[in-house]
């Protein structure tokens, strides 16, 4: 696989085909916020926060930069007018449900986003699967995914799975950017079983 | 369902991971719901994780994990039976059967939803009770119509 | 039926067929596509086949059930030929009639034609009505002559000539040469070159291909794909092979949506019919060429007509879109090269290489070539499909072929693109229908849905609408979507109940852009522009909302009221005896009065008040008049010969 050399920021940075724009940024220190990217699991592209301007064949467009393949003369901004403004949106969108997570507020500082933008909506998952897919991919368990569709989509454990298995795991606990995860597994257990206290297990 | 049709059904489609949605089509159109049970064997049968089957049976607007009514009403909400009445018509038949789109009453008579167009534009607004379609409703109509269902 | 081994051995059958059939026989045809059929086309068709045979005339007069013609306003439509004539809005009480004295005694009844509203003419035969006269039916029109059951109608009228002749007298390389030559754009919405897809598809690398038909159809208000799925299987069958022997694909999928059992079941058919007579599996017509085709029903999801979704579907994994850098049309189902273009698409192909790409590109303007097929639906007098060459005006379609607005209404918008496009007003109207003058007049082509709109619709409304559709629709994967629409619903919901703030025209905007630049699929990018054009076009509607808490269309039930005006009741009763809540106080000679807490604005009175009286109108904007005294109640009303 040869080399392709693309522009990051102003700086060069080389390459092997395959690699995406966020890895190549990586690589040379250049920080792009994610929140549902994860360096072992497949791209998910659902956030959209990574989204950078690139130019290519003489016209300019946003990419998802943790999808997106370098090719030869790539030109990429990871900060922008346009950047920020969509990520300032993005991330109001996302504090009217978890204005408390510690990853939002950090980047909310950054962008100056407002978490009172939005009036505040009851569920805190942000949706970024990746407790889904860690435990679809890592664990090839399956014990927790998604139901419905758009504003109804939440995350769901399946119970004969998950009381066997997520106790001695909770790999995925950590990766959650909100609170949503472990209030799912906490509510699913208590509707399912009979013990008086799960959480002071 | 019987546990030999669910296997015969799951059989036509050679139990090959790609139907999952042809086989829960089926499933639901004989069955008129999809029960916890028929999932957990197609996921089992198909080798498909029980989640996947979950998303997939609350993903799709075809598909019903709890019972039905004996009687659907589906209330078009397209476009063109919007700018005809529709959202009027909704709140009448919402008002008479005491349900709102996606719920169905306490004595499984009537499952009330919303459909996004039937192809039957020139009737609009239309309802369609059961294969029966009603054009050219006003609210007025609906408690004659509905009435005539046990 | 053994199968076909050659294309002479198919021109041999084709008129065998012809030679079996009398073009004088008497034949009666009935419209039975799913629109008629919901107007009670099969009690037609039954007391129609009950008459004949009760007639003894079953040998004498063949009766031939159609898919939809398009004129679906005067549905159920029956033809009559060798005359042509043309019956409109038939009962089965009307068929002992038609038996007794058009076919045996050729009379034609007159009660039966269409009416001219505009001269009060009546019209017998079919090319004569001026919505059939002022179309260019070259893709649709073969519906009216075929029943969908029954192949052989489809080789009767020439169809399964340009398979043949593709395959045995054309390269693969010069059919796709062919359909580039035509540039045929997608009828699907997008309007992307099909010739340079499929030549994408060809060159990928790879040995398993696939071609694709995309029947999903999800715009709501647009019925085209399933009139022509319905009528006319073999033509979009026909076409999908055309297309796999010019890329290399011996595979084809037909996604469906559930909601349209009657395609599903006459596709189904009509792919078993293919089958039997060779023109589907191994060797077709001897040339070689190997195609099979699976029907795949969709199960109740907008946004899986997507293709990647669809795509996606197609593998048995929930259709949700896939956020992608690399076009389907090289790594598509199962990471393989897959071409998927709309019905209609596939129905011009067969025309393509039958004709020539010369002929096709003789019709429509520079850069939309051949005719487009439009659901021409809502405030509109003649409710069908409509197939025009691109280039036709938006006001020849609504006012010469669709005849204008009912009631004697105002005409006021005009949506097409459903759900991804936008509205354009009277100013627009001598808008061409070509790909790019739509984009560029604020709204798109779509797949070819075409709502009306008159005085009495709220603009406002009409973004809520399409914002609560995607609302419904979204997939919800990615934030841009789900929180976005979510968000702007919210706000506009809030405009139509008189909550409405300033900035909020402002905050749809910013959020329109965010949406546009960020979201994951096209659902996301394109949700804005109903939103848009709205506010492009139609700002005042917008202000009186928010800051008159006024609907200028009298329509936001929450900023309507119905007042009985006093001085124009004369206490008939009729409004009284209506009202589902019985929200309307008065008797005889007792003027009316509605209690405005217990009305729930169903519009029953307004409806239900004599035009000559015209008592109650609609006040917004500003309070409903205190009722009238009880002393003052009481009148004398005019009697009938003052009025």
């Amino acid at each position: 696989m040869s080399d392709i050399t693309i522009t990051i920021d102003g700086k060069q940075v080389n390459a092997k085909e395959g690699t995406t724009i966020l890895e190549a940024a990586q690589s040379i220190g250049i920080p792009i916020p994610t929140l549902c990217h994860h360096p072992n699991l497949e791209p998910y592209g659902a956030c959209r926060i990574c989204m950078v301007e690139i130019e290519a064949r003489g016209r300019t467009s946003m990419v998802t930069s943790c999808i997106y393949p370098v090719e030869p003369g790539l030109v990429v901004k990871t900060r922008s007018e346009k950047v920020d403004k969509t990520r300032k949106m993005i991330l109001q969108l996302l504090l009217a449900h978890a204005p408390d997570s510690e990853i939002l507020k950090e980047m909310a500082k950054e962008y100056g986003a407002d978490k009172d933008r939005f009036e505040k909506e009851p569920s805190f998952c942000i949706h970024c699967g990746l407790c889904v897919r860690y435990c679809a991919e890592i664990k090839k368990l399956n014990a927790v995914g998604f139901i419905d569709r758009g504003t109804k989509r939440e995350i769901s454990f399946i119970p004969d799975i998950a009381l066997k298995e997520c106790w001695n795991c909770k790999e995925c606990f950590p990766l959650c950017p909100t609170e949503a995860l472990q209030a799912a597994y906490v509510f699913m257990k208590l509707l399912t079983t009979d013990t008086p206290n799960p959480i002071s297990e | 369902m019987d546990d030999s049709r669910l296997e015969q059904i799951i059989d036509t489609h050679q139990s090959t991971a790609d139907s999952l949605i042809q086989i829960l089509l089926d499933i639901q159109a004989e069955n008129r719901w999809l029960p916890k049970e028929a999932l957990e064997r197609v996921s089992e049968k198909l080798q498909v994780p029980l989640s996947r089957v979950q998303h997939a049976a609350t993903f799709y607007k075809a598909f019903s994990v709890v019972p039905k009514g004996r009687h659907e009403i589906h209330v078009c909400m397209g476009t063109a039976c919007h700018v005809r009445g529709a959202p009027r018509l909704l709140d009448s038949i919402q008002d008479l059967v005491g349900i709102k789109p996606g719920e169905t009453d306490s004595e499984l008579k009537f499952s009330l939803e919303t459909v996004n167009c039937l192809g039957c534009c020139a009737l609009g607004p239309v309802i369609e009770v059961d294969g029966t379609y009603h054009g050219k409703m006003v609210p007025a109509q609906t408690g004659e119509i509905l009435k005539n269902y046990e | 039926m053994t199968r076909i081994q050659s294309p002479a051995a198919l021109e041999e059958i084709r008129k065998d067929i012809l030679a079996h059939r009398d073009p004088q026989k008497p034949c009666i045809i009935l419209c039975s596509g799913s629109a008629c059929l919901a107007s009670r086309s099969k009690e037609v068709a039954e007391s129609l086949e009950a008459e004949i045979e009760k007639q003894g005339l079953t040998a004498a007069v063949d009766i031939k059930k159609t898919g939809c013609h398009g004129f679906c306003e005067r549905g159920p439509i029956m033809i009559i030929l060798p005359e042509d004539i043309c019956y409109v809005q038939i009962v089965p009480e009307d068929i002992p009639e038609i038996i007794s004295r058009t076919i045996k005694e050729k009379q034609v009844i007159e009660r039966l034609l269409y009416t001219d509203p505009a001269t009060g003419e009546k019209i017998t035969y079919e090319s004569d009505i001026p919505f059939y006269k002022h179309q260019e039916r070259l893709v649709f029109g073969a519906n009216r002559r075929i029943d969908p059951k029954n192949i052989e109608d489809y080789l009767a009228i020439g169809g399964y000539s340009a398979l043949p002749k593709a395959l045995s007298q054309m390269t693969p390389e010069q059919v796709l040469g062919e359909v580039k030559k035509a540039n045929l754009r997608g009828r699907g919405g997008g309007g992307f070159p099909a010739g340079r897809k499929w030549e994408e598809c060809r060159n990928a690398p790879g040995d398993i291909k696939y071609v694709i038909v995309n029947a999903d159809e999800g715009d709501p208000g647009a019925y085209k794909d399933r009139s022509l799925l319905e009528g006319n299987p073999h033509l979009i069958l026909e076409g999908l092979m055309i297309g796999g022997y010019a890329i290399g694909a011996h595979q084809g999928y037909i996604y469906v949506r559930q909601e349209y059992p009657l395609a599903v079941d006459n596709v189904t058919i009509a792919i078993k019919q293919a089958e039997q007579y060779g023109l589907l599996g191994n060797n077709i017509l001897g040339s070689g060429f190997d195609f099979t085709v699976k029907v795949h029903k969709g199960a109740g999801a907008f946004v899986s007509g997507e293709s990647s979704a669809l795509m996606t579907a197609l593998e048995g994994r929930v259709g949700e879109p896939r956020p992608k850098y690399i076009h389907t049309a090289i790594k598509g189902v199962w990471d393989r090269p897959s071409d998927l273009n709309n019905v209609e698409t596939w129905a011009n192909v067969p025309l393509i290489i039958n004709n020539g790409a010369d002929w096709f590109t003789g019709m429509g303007t520079e850069g939309s070539k051949g005719t487009k097929i439009f659901s021409l639906v809502g405030k509109i007098n003649n409710t069908g499909l409509v197939e025009v060459p691109m280039g036709v005006t938006l006001r020849d379609i609504i006012f010469t072929i669709g005849g204008g607005i009912p009631k004697e209404k105002k005409f006021k918008a005009v949506q097409t693109g459903g759900p991804s496009g936008g509205c354009l007003p009277e100013e627009r109207l001598d808008t061409q229908v070509d790909f790019d003058e739509l984009t560029n007049a604020g709204s798109m082509m779509g797949s070819g849905g075409m709502i009306i709109m008159d005085e009495d619709t709220c603009m406002v409304d009409v973004a809520r609408y399409f914002l609560e559709f995607l609302t419904g629709e979204s997939c919800g994967k990615c934030v841009p979507c789900r929180e976005g629409i979510r968000q702007m619903l919210k706000i506009l919901t809030n405009i139509t109940r008189g909550k409405g703030k300033e900035g909020d025209i402002e905050l749809l905007e910013e959020m329109a852009e965010v949406l546009k630049t960020a979201a994951l699929c096209a659902l996301g990018r394109t949700a804005p522009n109903p939103v848009l054009s709205t506010i492009h076009y139609f700002k005042d509607e917008y202000e009186a909302h928010i800051r008159e808490k006024k609907c200028p269309a009298y329509s936001c039930k929450e900023l309507i009221a119905y007042y009985i005006d006093p001085e124009k009741c004369q206490a008939c009763m009729l409004c009284a005896k209506k009202c589902p809540v019985d929200a309307i106080s008065g008797g005889k000679n007792l003027i009316h009065i509605i209690d405005q807490e217990t009305c729930t604005k169903c519009e029953t009175c307004y409806d239900a008040c004599p035009p000559r009286f015209k008592a109650i109108r609609k006040i917004s904007g500003e309070p409903v008049p205190p009722p009238v005294p009880e002393e003052a109640r009481t009148i004398t009303r005019r009697s009938k010969k003052d009025e």
